[in-house]
């Protein structure tokens, strides 16, 4: 729990903070209502009036989705407030007998000064259904809501990863969301009292009176309500104007020619794009989307930069894994037609700069997400061929988990080369690394152990001999944390969330509860 | 969009717009407003909703995620056969059970989705999409000696056809016991005392 604590520090106090601040919001809003002067006589046919702010920030993805669960939860809320809302203002506009509320409802519509009215139905026989679809604020609360529901059901997790394209065009009904949200406010249904109102007849003083409102020598006259300007676009300009900036400079970078300078097919159906952008610099383990307007021209899809950042061409390694990738790859794969157009967004920044913070680094990559450590790994290599000794981190242990063993052949190049220098440099120790074949079988070992004496191993060509199954983590943690009881290890993961629950737990466990000696920090890679 | 199977989109909406009714429907009831009878319909139409839609079909291609402790209801939902295959019959059925919920405002909410769930069943339907039940695996008993391999049947000497055989690029290799034709046939059948 401490290591957790200290891991999460920052993210605690955020979320802590944007939590606070909500609540405050909704408390302050209410209060406001429940309270003040002004809301005397609405309170009376309502009773009480809850309404609640919504700010839309759009960080990060976890970040969205926790704003996207606020914003659920506080529709909810609104609507059902209203819902009870609407109900009491009918029943006080059908109300005949002469009480607070039907003298209050009956304050009409069509008064010359523009309406003072406080009871948005304004007749009796009007339901409340006629009400919300003829007001703005209904109108658009019903389609601003739809909107919400299909957004949600079409970005549960199961949609996103099998039917991508469903869950990318639907959520873009949050253009109709933000237009509503916007115009929601503008018809005024919420009404308070005017400040001249309140001052020729205070409620606390004529309310009990309001049988002799309409007497000419009663003191207290009939009070005069106005509506509530909208609130809402104060909330969403700036955030508006943001995405709108950030979506033009999308569209200005897609228009600057990308060269294709190589394409790899790699086995297990990965495709290699070297290209080359004017203008573009990057940083280890950053990542850039990807648009292909031959293939589809509204979708950008993102993947992480595998070339190191001393390289003259930047690149990336594409695996099939849904329509578009697939027909990405299918489209290179045609020796005669020509290459087809990409465009380039980025790059932007992750947690991949941190590897050269530590002094020990344990990499893992599952698959595909080895691509940031490649970054990181060809990155350490042009440092070393450039004799720069100020790289904090000794010591590197980097583990590669794939299940076929045509996924090695994506970075052998690089691996190959590592080993070489590292041997003409005289640091052997400095890199570890290990693959792992979960996807083995009983030939593929006969011929590892047929080939034991050999000095490369027979899947890869590598001196370091390919192992089979899944590391288990408690050795090799416990062999790290031996081999350096003093230092801050920093375990980096770009793989399936199972994974991540294990190796998290593995670093709560090996840290030492001292923290002058070993401790293990665990960030892990969010796509 | 080729592969797109509507139905689980379909599915995803139908359930949220139960949970939606049932939502409108405690709050019309609680509330007692004006006609709230249509607001205890909701409730139970929304229940039967989710309760239909819980368990989630079979993808046709890929691992389907199945919802957590769906198999109850997926035996249930099963008997019924085609009337819950079908999304035909799907896409009727929920644009009927809207109906009576649109008359109050606390559930018309559910009516409109629940109408546009059954609106994207019937594209479902139309492209020939059916409700498969996601079977449990059966448990495969491990056989007893099954990873015992024969010893070879061939007296030496033999070709040894695997050691020979290229790694890594290629296909996985194929499985190969000892190599029973080989270059030398058997007059007579040979076999090996050793148990």
């Amino acid at each position: 729990m401490g290591n957790w604590v200290v891991n999460h520090w920052f993210s605690v106090l955020f979320l802590a903070v944007w939590l606070g601040l909500n609540v405050f919001l909704f408390v302050d809003a209410f209060l406001k209502y429940e309270t003040a002067d002004r809301y005397y006589y609405t309170r009376k046919i309502l009773g009480f009036c809850s309404r609640t702010l919504r700010k839309q920030l759009d960080h990060n993805l976890t970040f969205h989705k926790l704003v996207a669960y606020m914003i659920c939860l506080h529709t909810a809320i609104h609507i059902i407030a209203h819902l009870f809302n609407f109900d009491r203002y009918s029943r006080s506009r059908q109300a005949t007998d002469g009480s607070l509320v039907s003298i209050l409802s009956s304050l009409s519509h069509d008064e010359t000064k523009g309406g003072s009215w406080l009871n948005p139905i304004q007749f009796r026989n009007m339901t409340v259904e006629y009400v919300t679809f003829t007001s703005i604020a209904g109108l658009t609360g019903v389609i601003m809501t739809i909107a919400l529901i299909l957004m949600v059901t079409s970005a549960t997790e199961f949609i996103r990863r099998s039917y991508f394209e469903v869950f990318w065009y639907t959520h873009h009904l949050f253009i109709f969301y933000i237009l509503g949200l916007g115009i929601h406010g503008i018809g005024g249904i919420v009404r308070g009292q005017t400040e001249e109102s309140i001052n020729e007849g205070h409620p606390h003083k004529c309310a009990e009176y309001f049988e002799m409102w309409n007497n000419h020598d009663c003191r207290c006259r009939r009070p005069e309500f106005e509506g509530q300007p909208p609130e809402s676009w104060k909330w969403i300009l700036a955030p508006v104007i943001l995405y709108i900036c950030e979506r033009i400079l999308r569209f200005y970078r897609s228009q600057q020619k990308v060269v294709i300078t190589k394409v790899v097919m790699h086995p297990s159906k990965v495709l290699e794009l070297q290209m080359n952008k004017r203008g573009f610099s990057m940083e280890v383990g950053q990542y850039i989307f990807v648009n292909c307007p031959s293939i589809s021209p509204l979708e950008w899809h993102p993947f992480t930069l595998t070339s190191a950042p001393e390289e003259d061409f930047f690149s990336i390694h594409i695996r099939a894994a849904g329509d578009w990738t697939e027909n990405l790859i299918r489209a290179f794969e045609q020796q005669y037609s020509p290459i087809p157009r990409i465009e380039v967004d980025g790059p932007f920044g992750t947690a991949s700069e941190d590897v050269f913070q530590y002094e020990v680094a344990v990499l893992v990559g599952a698959g595909i997400g080895v691509t940031p450590f490649a970054s990181i790994l060809k990155s350490i290599w042009y440092k070393f061929q450039c004799a720069d000794h100020n790289l904090k981190t000794k010591k590197i242990y980097f583990y590669w988990i794939c299940r076929e063993t045509g996924a090695f052949s994506w970075f052998n190049d690089l691996l190959t080369s590592l080993e070489k220098e590292m041997e003409e440099l005289g640091k052997v120790g400095f890199l570890n690394y290990r693959l792992f074949l979960t996807g083995w079988d009983s030939n593929i070992v006969g011929h590892a152990a047929l080939n034991f004496d050999k000095a490369t191993d027979i899947l890869t060509g590598l001196k370091q001999k390919t192992s089979f199954g899944r590391p288990m983590w408690d050795n090799e943690f416990s062999t790290i944390a031996t081999s350096h009881p003093k230092s801050v290890v920093g375990v980096f993961l770009c793989g399936p969330q199972t994974l991540a629950k294990s190796l998290r737990k593995c670093c709560h466990r090996y840290s030492s509860l001292d923290p002058r000696k070993v401790q293990f920090y665990f960030n892990k890679e969010n796509f | 969009m080729g592969q797109i199977e509507w139905a689980m989109w379909a599915n995803e909406q139908a359930l949220a717009s139960g949970l939606i009714l049932i939502t409108g429907g405690i709050v019309a009831t609680a509330g007692r407003f004006t006609q709230w009878y249509f607001g205890a319909y909701s409730i139970v139409a929304g229940v039967f909703v989710c309760l239909l839609e819980y368990p989630r079909g079979k993808r046709k291609k890929g691992s389907t995620m199945e919802r957590w402790g769906q198999k109850y209801m997926t035996s249930v939902v099963k008997l019924f056969g085609p009337l819950t295959r079908n999304y035909y019959v799907r896409a009727v059925l929920h644009l009927l059970l809207s109906v009576p919920a649109g008359f109050l405002l606390a559930t018309i909410l559910g009516t409109a989705c629940l109408a546009i769930a059954s609106g994207i069943y019937l594209l479902a339907a139309v492209r020939g999409e059916q409700w498969t039940p996601i079977e449990p695996k059966p448990r495969e008993r491990p056989q007893i000696g099954g990873t015992i391999k024969q010893p070879p049947s061939n007296p030496p000497p033999r070709p040894p056809a695997e050691a020979r055989k290229k790694p890594s690029e290629e296909e996985e290799a194929t499985a190969a016991g000892g190599s029973p034709g080989g270059p030398q046939a058997n007059p007579i059948p040979v076999t090996d005392e050793v148990v």
